[in-house]
């Protein structure tokens, strides 16, 4: 049994989701080869077969493949997948994109997103927003999985010692080009790699006002998240949004802010290990899921808080 | 320019689901339905599209129960100039229609209707699978534009813009082609009664997954479906200080 891995990345690095995905392969056992399609990814192939418990790097390297273009990298999965029993990918935009493509080149029905390995064919996963785990049994010859990074520990990005052979790229489709990216930028952390999260909602009221969230953010080294309503009344970008239908994170510290918690938030933090609440609604259902609930106006205690955490 | 636009009936958004006490599955019966979030965008940007002069005809179809009528309805109120129901009694949430085999059944009416676009929500809210629009585009070996929140068409090229992991990536499609919408794409719009009442008068053709030539047979058994580990939450504190406190102290989250 052999599985292969898409590597998500940007030419230069290995996206963090990987390891998660890697974290994945490694309770399944067996060995465990990485796919990493782009252009100019030499350092980024490095980087993969350093990775814990991978035995091979497979590099397509080609610039058709720079950009992650699902009708490009697909067909390179498809080359591939005779010689694997699991081909898995880190459910964030990116494989989610891209995955699927070649699963149905195959004939292969996708299980998505899966929370936990039960044994090599059957997977839990999360449906209906997080409100039902499904556990799923696959009869399907090979395995297309994409893996929830926050449910699966890392493996280290260091001691691996892999080979990296050069596999080829299937050529330019010509469906469809990469035009340009508007990348938000932050000197914070990751969203889904933060080890503390401060999100707002609806309460923070508008996008000036966000500015004290980010306040409490930067003293605590934290990322910045966003309820849909907040993304949805455009206080903050649309890559903010925590929830079923945005980002999945599991911080240390979830810090909750004038967020009512409605099931699609729920669902996007609620495995964090702390969560905090604040909202001047006692009533809010986030307070149901908060470690530590503080009923208060927001605009009194943020700035509270700002200041007593000092720096 | 015609869009087909793909459509699922799935328990509302609003509802709480309950998980069956045999574990087979969730409790669908007098469950309030609707029409899955993500495929009412669809819908309003297939009849925006029309309404910009850019297509031509918008037809809905979905594939679902009999009473997935219901939902074809109020996508005809919408705008859809028809609609097709792909009648089956089959669970379409889990254990029974699996998104492989609703690209495959897709694919069978894109053949036949020969639609230059076809919009669907990038995931329905039932099964979060996330994969129909990326399979159909597969099985047709066209292009794909998913999570789109903005769509502009010239001719025969399409201008998508997603909302990816770290921000906004734009790419330009080749038509004909897919695109899954993600919420920023539009706000749908609610149906008129005018409207509600003409579109009991569209065309609604039913028909069967035979005549498209696709086995509903499921991949994936389901082996059981559970509540997911109930959260301790509920503890208060009264201060801002009692916080910092308890997060230092306590919690030992912050330093």
């Amino acid at each position: 049994m052999a599985i292969l891995v898409l590597a998500e990345h940007d030419n230069k690095e290995l996206a963090k989701a990987t390891l998660n995905t890697l974290g994945a392969a490694k309770q399944l056992g067996g060995d465990i080869h990485v796919l990493v399609a782009g252009a100019n990814c030499g350092s980024v192939a490095d980087a993969a077969a350093k990775c814990e418990g991978v035995s091979k790097v497979l590099k397509a390297d080609s610039v058709e493949l720079a950009h992650g273009l699902a009708e490009n990298v697909a067909p390179v999965i498809v080359e591939l997948a005779g010689n694997y029993s699991h081909i898995l990918a880190p459910a964030t935009t990116y494989g989610k994109n891209i995955l699927p493509r070649a699963a149905a080149l195959l004939d292969m029905q996708q299980i998505s997103e899966i929370s936990a390995v039960v044994d090599a064919d059957t997977f839990a996963r999360p449906v209906y927003a997080g409100n039902a785990i499904a556990t799923v049994k696959s009869s399907d010859k090979i395995k297309f999985i994409t893996v929830r990074g926050t449910t699966f520990d890392p493996v280290s990005a260091t001691g691996g010692s892999a080979s990296v052979e050069e596999v080829s790229s299937k050529g330019d489709s010509g469906l469809s080009t990469y035009v340009g990216t508007e990348a938000t930028e932050s000197d914070r952390p990751e969203l889904t790699a933060a080890d503390i999260v401060i999100s707002g909602g609806r309460g923070v009221g508008s996008a000036e006002n966000f500015a004290i969230i980010e306040e409490l953010a930067d003293k605590l080294g934290a990322a910045v998240g966003a309820s849909r309503a907040a993304v949805d009344a455009g206080y903050v970008p649309n890559d903010y949004q925590v929830g079923q239908t945005g980002k999945v994170v599991a911080p240390d510290l979830y810090m909750a802010i004038g967020i009512s918690g409605a099931i699609q938030h729920l669902a996007g933090m609620k495995d964090s290990k702390v969560i905090v609440a604040i909202n001047k609604d006692e009533d809010a259902p986030i307070f149901q899921v908060a470690d530590y609930g503080l009923v208060a106006d927001l605009f009194e205690a943020v700035p509270e808080l700002n200041s007593k955490l000092g720096k | 320019m015609k869009i087909l636009v793909p459509i699922k009936r799935v328990v509302d958004y609003n509802v709480k689901v309950r998980v069956k006490s045999d574990q087979s599955g969730v409790e669908l019966a007098n469950v309030k339905m609707s029409v899955n979030p993500f495929d009412e965008i669809a819908i309003e940007a297939a009849v925006r599209l029309k309404e910009a002069g850019k297509a031509t005809e918008v037809i809905a179809v979905t594939i679902g129960p009999e009473k997935a009528q219901e939902q074809l309805r109020t996508a005809l109120a919408i705008g859809a100039d028809r609609a097709i129901l792909v009648k089956t009694d089959a669970p379409t949430d889990l254990g029974g229609v699996e998104p492989l085999a609703v690209a495959k059944a897709l694919k069978a009416l894109v053949e036949k209707e020969s639609p230059d676009l076809v919009i669907l929500g990038k995931q329905a809210i039932d099964d979060d699978s996330n994969q129909t629009g990326q399979m159909l585009s597969a099985l047709l070996g066209w292009s794909q534009g998913t999570f789109a929140s903005k769509l502009d068409i010239e001719g025969n090229n399409i201008k998508v813009t997603r909302e990816v992991d770290g921000g906004l990536e734009t790419l330009s499609l080749k038509a004909p082609a897919i695109i899954t919408t993600d919420l920023r794409l539009n706000e749908p719009r609610y149906a008129k009664l005018p409207d509600i009442m003409k579109a009991k008068k569209k065309q609604l053709d039913i028909i069967e997954p035979a005549e498209l030539g696709v086995d509903f047979t499921p991949r994936l058994s389901i082996v059981k479906v559970e509540e997911p580990p109930k959260r301790q939450g509920g503890g208060k504190v009264a201060s801002v200080d009692e916080l910092i406190d308890k997060l230092r102290n306590e919690a030992k989250v912050i330093s």
